[in-house]
């Protein structure tokens, strides 16, 4: 990522709280984050890591009566947290765009692929009828839809996974917003689609210039696609920089384990790696000292910190918590204690 | 798509078929015959079994049967024991009474459903949706009859606002007359049946807008700045419409059916205080042809529903 592009969206201090039994629980918990534009910024974690909420808190789509957003989202010197609903949905469409999970669910089942792309071009442009037509078969060709006046005409019944995956990205599209927040875009699909889903988000990037925020849990997509990582855990990060940084040098407890969970191609080790334990639900998430800990029991209680804060260990690499500094998995130092002769009995 | 109505159409002959077999064997299973009801101590019993020969009583079911199906087949249900008349003739006059009394209810009960069921959806949890449900509950467990009896005996005797029995007044004249007579009849009624009988479409039209509040896909809508009213109007409401649409040809030839509480109730001559009667008075001919064309308008009222999915749903084709 080329750090002297523009800022586009400013996330200072965000607390989204959504409401169990009359009390507020913060799902995403002081997060602070930016986005410029050309950069693919991923967004990783688990299911219930808080993710899609920091995504649906940027565009402002959560229902007011149960949900409290506090913090700062800048974008264009304009504070998106408590923006009015008129103004709010001048931007929403129109400077933000939107890639749900599924596109079988995220495309309105009764109306023609066309009304849907031209829907956000009614309400964000003055183009007439036959302008917002031609510009449907346009974007339709752009996200490479073979036959674009045919589909125009279809419903989202009539198409497969990744043709209505490319149709949500024409919406996204349409009006050439500056910032894209794709949410988890290639999870429904299959995998030969997923490369072809990401390239095309790629091209699309490079075309318009917009910053993509992309939410995911495939940390393959993250290091083929994106510039800088943020991994979420119990609705904070633990770990940002950029995804050489975070890939080559992971440092936190979580962010290791993440990756060693990962199947890898080249590797014979039969046994994969999992991660003891789940994600908290929101009620039951512990709000004091390291949320990760429990999930890593044979850490002594004294390598965390008390608070743990974001520390920046290089410019732009930031961890949560001092574990990391003395973290280890129970299995390498078995395998350290072994030592070579372990290792060579298993070679024969 | 009318390749498919016709080949459903010839579908429902078998299914028609089996169906008179049915209502014929249970007719004549029940105790009884029409000339039961003649025998008095002046009757000599053989005259009775001259009349039950005559009849064709006496024959095997299955000619009974063949016979029965061969005239009903030209239009023909035989005469109503009862009143002496062409069966054909009665329930078309009685046809029309129902036709009247049906278009009004569903009119009506239509016109508190939508509305009520969208504001229930809408404003989902605040006190709208707790009286619209309340009215529900009330509307649907409280018997239709009890409200008819004091909606009669307040409206009706009581402040005297609206007759109490028939279809149209018998000093009613000229075409505009009759007609003004016929609607003063049915005001009434239809009233109580809307008010009675809409609280299946408003809960549909409730857990569809509760559900479809929820969809992705009307995040999306929201995710490209369509202001909250045309997300609501175009996205939420046209899905949760769906149902009610479907649920619209049953329906429609329920009420065609006739409301036997109501019309019986209302002394209405339509086609359900037809059908009391004619199980009342061991009129089989009646009953058997009454029963039959329930059969047939439940058959007829699958398929409009299907029709109408086909249209207002793009993802159900029938061709």
């Amino acid at each position: 990522m080329d750090t002297s592009d523009e800022l586009l969206l400013d996330i200072q201090h965000l607390h989204t709280a959504f409401r169990v039994h009359d009390h507020f629980y913060d799902a995403v918990d002081d997060i602070s984050l930016t986005l410029h534009k050309n950069e693919i910024l991923a967004l990783v974690g688990e299911s219930g890591s808080g993710k899609s909420t920091l995504a649906t808190s940027i565009i402002g789509l959560h229902n007011p009566r149960n949900t409290k957003v506090t913090g700062d989202i800048m974008y264009n010197e304009l504070n998106l947290v408590g923006l009015n609903e008129a103004l709010f949905n001048r931007i929403r469409g129109n400077d933000i765009g939107m890639i749900f999970q599924d596109p079988l669910s995220a495309l309105n089942p009764l109306m023609r692929i066309g009304e849907q792309i031209a829907e956000s071009l009614v309400y964000h442009t003055k183009l007439n009828e036959k302008e917002r037509e031609a510009r449907v078969l346009q974007l339709l060709e752009q996200v490479g839809i073979p036959d674009p006046p045919l589909t125009a005409h279809q419903y989202p019944h009539e198409l497969s996974g990744g043709m209505r995956q490319r149709v949500m990205i024409a919406i996204a599209i349409a009006c050439k917003p500056p910032i894209i927040i794709a949410d988890e875009p290639t999870t429904a699909l299959d995998v030969t689609i997923q490369a072809q889903i990401l390239d095309l988000l790629e091209d699309i990037q490079k075309e318009i210039g917009s910053g993509i925020l992309l939410i995911t849990h495939d940390l393959g997509v993250v290091a083929e696609t994106a510039d800088t990582v943020a991994v979420m855990y119990s609705g904070q990060i633990v770990e940002q920089g950029s995804v050489y940084q975070v890939f080559e040098h992971p440092l936190h407890p979580y962010t290791r384990s993440l990756l060693r969970s990962m199947p890898q191609a080249d590797s014979d080790d039969e046994e994969l790696h999992v991660i003891q334990g789940t994600v908290p639900s929101l009620v039951n998430m512990q709000r004091t000292g390291d949320r990760f800990a429990p999930r890593i029991p044979w850490m002594p209680a004294s390598s965390h910190e008390e608070h743990p804060v974001l520390h920046e260990v290089e410019p732009g690499h930031l961890v949560r918590c001092t574990c990391y500094k003395t973290f280890y998995f129970p299995d390498e130092k078995e395998a350290a204690a072994a030592g070579a002769p372990q290792n060579a009995n298993e070679g024969e | 798509m009318w390749k498919t109505i016709l080949r459903r159409v010839i579908l429902m002959i078998p299914q028609i078929i089996i169906l008179s077999l049915f209502i014929f064997l249970l007719a004549k299973m029940m105790p009884g015959d029409p000339f039961t009801g003649l025998i008095t101590p002046n009757t000599s019993p053989s005259q009775i079994a001259k009349l039950r020969q005559e009849a064709g009583l006496n024959n095997p079911w299955y000619v009974q049967y063949v016979s029965w199906v061969g005239r009903a087949f030209h239009g023909d249900f035989g005469m109503s024991y009862a009143m002496q008349r062409p069966v054909t003739e009665i329930i078309g006059e009685r046809a029309v009474n129902t036709l009247y009394l049906a278009i009004l209810s569903v009119i009506i009960t239509y016109v508190i459903a939508i509305p009520f069921g969208v504001w229930a959806g809408r404003y989902e949890g605040t006190w709208i949706d707790t009286s619209i449900q309340f009215y529900n509950f009330i509307s649907m467990s409280t018997p239709s009859f009890v409200v008819y009896l004091l909606a009669i005996a307040a409206f009706g005797f009581g402040l005297k606002w609206f007759p109490t029995s028939g279809s149209v007044s018998v000093s009613a004249s000229g075409f505009f007359g009759i007609i003004a007579s016929r609607i003063y009849h049915i005001i009434l009624p239809s009233i109580l049946i809307g008010i009675l009988t809409n609280a299946s479409t408003v809960q549909y039209l409730r857990s569809g807008i509760v559900d479809n509040k929820l969809e992705d896909y009307v995040k999306t809508a929201r995710s490209k700045g369509v202001p909250e009213r045309v997300v609501f109007n175009r996205h939420i409401l046209r899905n949760s419409l769906l149902p009610i649409a479907a649920f619209f040809g049953n329906v429609i030839t329920g009420l065609l059916g006739g409301a036997i509480f109501a019309e019986t109730i209302f002394s209405y001559p339509g086609m359900g205080k037809l059908f009391i009667d004619s199980v009342n008075g061991r009129d089989y001919s009646v009953m058997t042809a009454l029963v039959l064309l329930y059969g047939i308008l439940t058959l007829l009222g699958n398929l409009l529903s299907d029709i109408i999915m086909s249209i207002v749903d793009p993802r159900i084709r029938i061709d």
